[in-house]
């Protein structure tokens, strides 16, 4: 059984963020760079060479750590700001890059074979060979693990690997293997794996008909919403879809996961780290939810019970909740 | 005379053994065709229900001097699919690896990297080809402008691109499938079946979009470039995949190969896919660096 520290990672959408996650109570925080190299490159997140050197200093005064997310996959002929991005990561002093693309990891172990590799969830390596092949060529330290695993097969991949896991504790259900979905671009002809946007804002249109707001992405109804109900975001994974005559929402239910009341089970299959999605969240999710996290962390240290499921409704998608994949791996 | 560079890709769809063997079979006997793909990409609990025929499948294509590379999951998640693998990896056939843990499986054996491996860059192509990789079935998302330079004369690999049939956008550990028909994954019935094409999807207000799979989604639109294959056999693609559709797929190849060997001009080509193709509408825009769903005209 592994007694071992959960590690709280928490999203730094902006400078503000990234300082709110400390002071809340995160023990690394996550970042990008302002630009393709991100899979959250939305217009007013992210952070610069300068910002991100500052947050370093920052985080490293409060004994926190700063990740730097560098997850998408380069072009033919336009790889420089991929390694430009790695470069710069390590000259801000994080203390570890998170790569997906084959390139960009060949790239960072040959120049900067100091700095720390950890797999992204983009890179979708959900099995133990998958592991392997990264730890082999690119001595990469840490898996964050795609969204579909149940709770025993992340046990069983720590058992076989050895590797440090980071899993989704709170944010998004992610139900298509991550870093290979083509459907937004399917629609926009953005790609969401090369300039980090899934549905770009670009491409999104509310609209108006018969009194109903029906939103759209690259001019395809995804959803449609009573007026006055809430328009959810058009993500094509998220939204409403007709077969065998029938409306639903075919891949996901409008659900937020939040694994909080299952903290004791991935501790115990022996998680290195809990990761908090929303790089594109305010300051006031991050504040909530960190600050939530982190007392269940606490508890959970102490030997006391943690926090029930229901106590971040009010940031959850859609205001409900699920442990997505990890309790019977969606079977 | 054949001109040897059209493929057929594995079979997405689940069809039965009996379809299967009648399938293959003729493809052996009649279709310009020189590797073709066998092998389950998308779930593995149809494997089962098709092997009883993968021998004599496997026997007849190779008879009659077909290349057979053996497909393997895009979405390896259990230990029992990871043995399955392994136990691939021991024979003889070449594997098709759709997810990395393959290419750790095979250890330095030569392979062929799958499309949906993410090879979009010439650095991630490079890594491929120093562990191995003699061939690259890029993404159906790769543009014309990356494929330049990816498939460029100084690809130290073969270079595969799908030419022919809906292209995959994404797989999922859920089952689509599935739930369409209000089952759990562990008891679907194999309910992927009843849909020798898939299932569409629409959306609210009627647009045919997606494809339903299993665990896979597909285009709704059958990825038609007929009239794209002279350029990018310029811009260094050496194979072409045609990949299973519930129409005559022997029909098909015929009239690629046709028009790749010049027989025909690409118009007649066109004209005679269009009576052939099935119902689905073309589609072709990621090629283009536009909407995949879109279909860019002759312009192209």
């Amino acid at each position: 059984m592994s007694v071992r520290y959960l590690e709280l990672v928490c999203p730094a959408g902006t400078p503000a963020a990234l300082r709110t996650a400390v002071e809340s109570g995160a023990d690394t925080v996550y970042c990008g760079f302002r630009d393709c190299t991100n899979a959250r490159n939305y217009p007013g997140l992210n952070l610069d060479f300068d910002e991100l050197r500052e947050g370093v200093a920052f985080a490293h005064a409060r004994d926190c750590k700063v990740l730097v997310a560098i997850n998408t996959f380069p072009r033919a002929g336009a790889e420089a700001p991929w390694h430009r991005a790695v470069d710069q990561a390590a000259a801000a002093g994080a203390d570890a890059v998170i790569l997906a693309d084959l390139g960009v990891l060949d790239y960072a172990t040959r120049a900067h074979p100091q700095l720390r590799r950890h797999l992204s969830v983009q890179a979708s390596a959900a099995n133990a060979p998958s592991i392997r092949f990264y730890q082999e060529l690119f001595d990469v330290r840490r898996v964050v693990l795609p969204r579909v695993l149940s709770v025993d097969e992340v046990a069983e991949l720590i058992d076989e690997t050895g590797i440090e896991t980071e899993v989704f504790a709170f944010g998004s259900v992610g139900p298509m293997s991550e870093g290979r979905c083509f459907l937004s671009s399917y629609l926009t002809g953005l790609s969401p794996t090369s300039e980090g946007a899934c549905a770009p804002a670009s491409h999104v249109a509310y609209e108006e008909a018969g009194g109903r707001v029906n939103s759209r992405l690259g001019g395809v109804t995804l959803n449609s919403f009573a007026r006055g109900e809430p328009a959810a975001y058009p993500t094509p994974c998220k939204g409403r879809y007709v077969t065998h005559g029938r409306a639903s929402y075919l891949f996901e239910e409008p659900v937020g996961l939040n694994a909080i009341s299952i903290l004791p089970g991935l501790k115990q299959a022996g998680v290195t780290a809990l990761k908090i999605e929303g790089r594109q969240r305010s300051r006031a999710y991050v504040a909530e939810v960190v600050a939530t996290f982190r007392r269940a962390l606490d508890a959970l240290d102490r030997g006391e019970a943690v926090t029930p499921l229901g106590a971040l409704s009010g940031s959850t998608e859609g205001g409900k909740e699920t442990h997505g994949a990890y309790g019977k791996g969606w079977r | 005379m054949s001109i040897r560079c059209l493929t057929l890709g594995p079979l997405l769809f689940h069809w039965s053994a009996a379809r299967r063997r009648d399938f293959y079979f003729r493809i052996a006997d009649e279709a310009p065709i020189d590797t073709v793909y066998l092998g389950e990409v998308v779930c593995s609990k149809r494997e089962a229900m098709v092997e009883q025929v993968h021998d004599a499948i496997v026997q007849r294509l190779c008879a009659a001097g077909k290349r057979v590379v053996l497909s393997t999951l895009a979405l390896v998640t259990t230990p029992r699919e990871v043995a399955r693998i392994r136990d691939l990896a021991r024979g003889d056939l070449m594997l098709e690896a759709n997810d990395v843990a393959c290419i750790q499986l095979i250890e330095r054996r030569p392979f062929v990297v799958g499309p949906y491996i993410n090879v979009f860059s010439e650095g991630a192509r490079d890594v491929l080809v120093r562990r191995g990789a003699t061939r690259i079935v890029l993404p159906v998302e790769m543009n014309s402008t990356s494929l330049t330079i990816v498939a460029g004369s100084a690809a130290p690999t073969a270079i595969e691109y799908q030419v022919f049939g809906r292209q995959p956008l994404s797989v999922a550990m859920r089952c689509y499938h599935a739930r369409a028909n209000n089952l759990t994954k562990d008891h679907c019935q194999i309910v992927c079946g009843i849909d020798p094409e898939g299932l569409v999807a629409e959306t609210l207000d009627g647009d045919e979009l997606l494809t339903i799979n299993g665990t896979q989604t597909l285009t709704r639109g059958n990825g038609v470039l007929i009239r794209d294959i002279a350029m990018l056999r310029t811009l260094g693609v050496t194979h072409f995949r045609l990949s299973p559709q519930d129409v005559d797929m022997v029909a098909i190849a015929r009239v690629y190969d046709d028009a790749l060997s010049g027989r025909v001009q690409v118009d007649e080509a066109e004209a005679a896919l269009r009576s052939i193709s099935g119902a689905a509408p073309w589609i072709n825009g990621f090629l283009h660096g536009s909407a995949g769903r879109s279909w860019i005209g002759s312009s192209a």
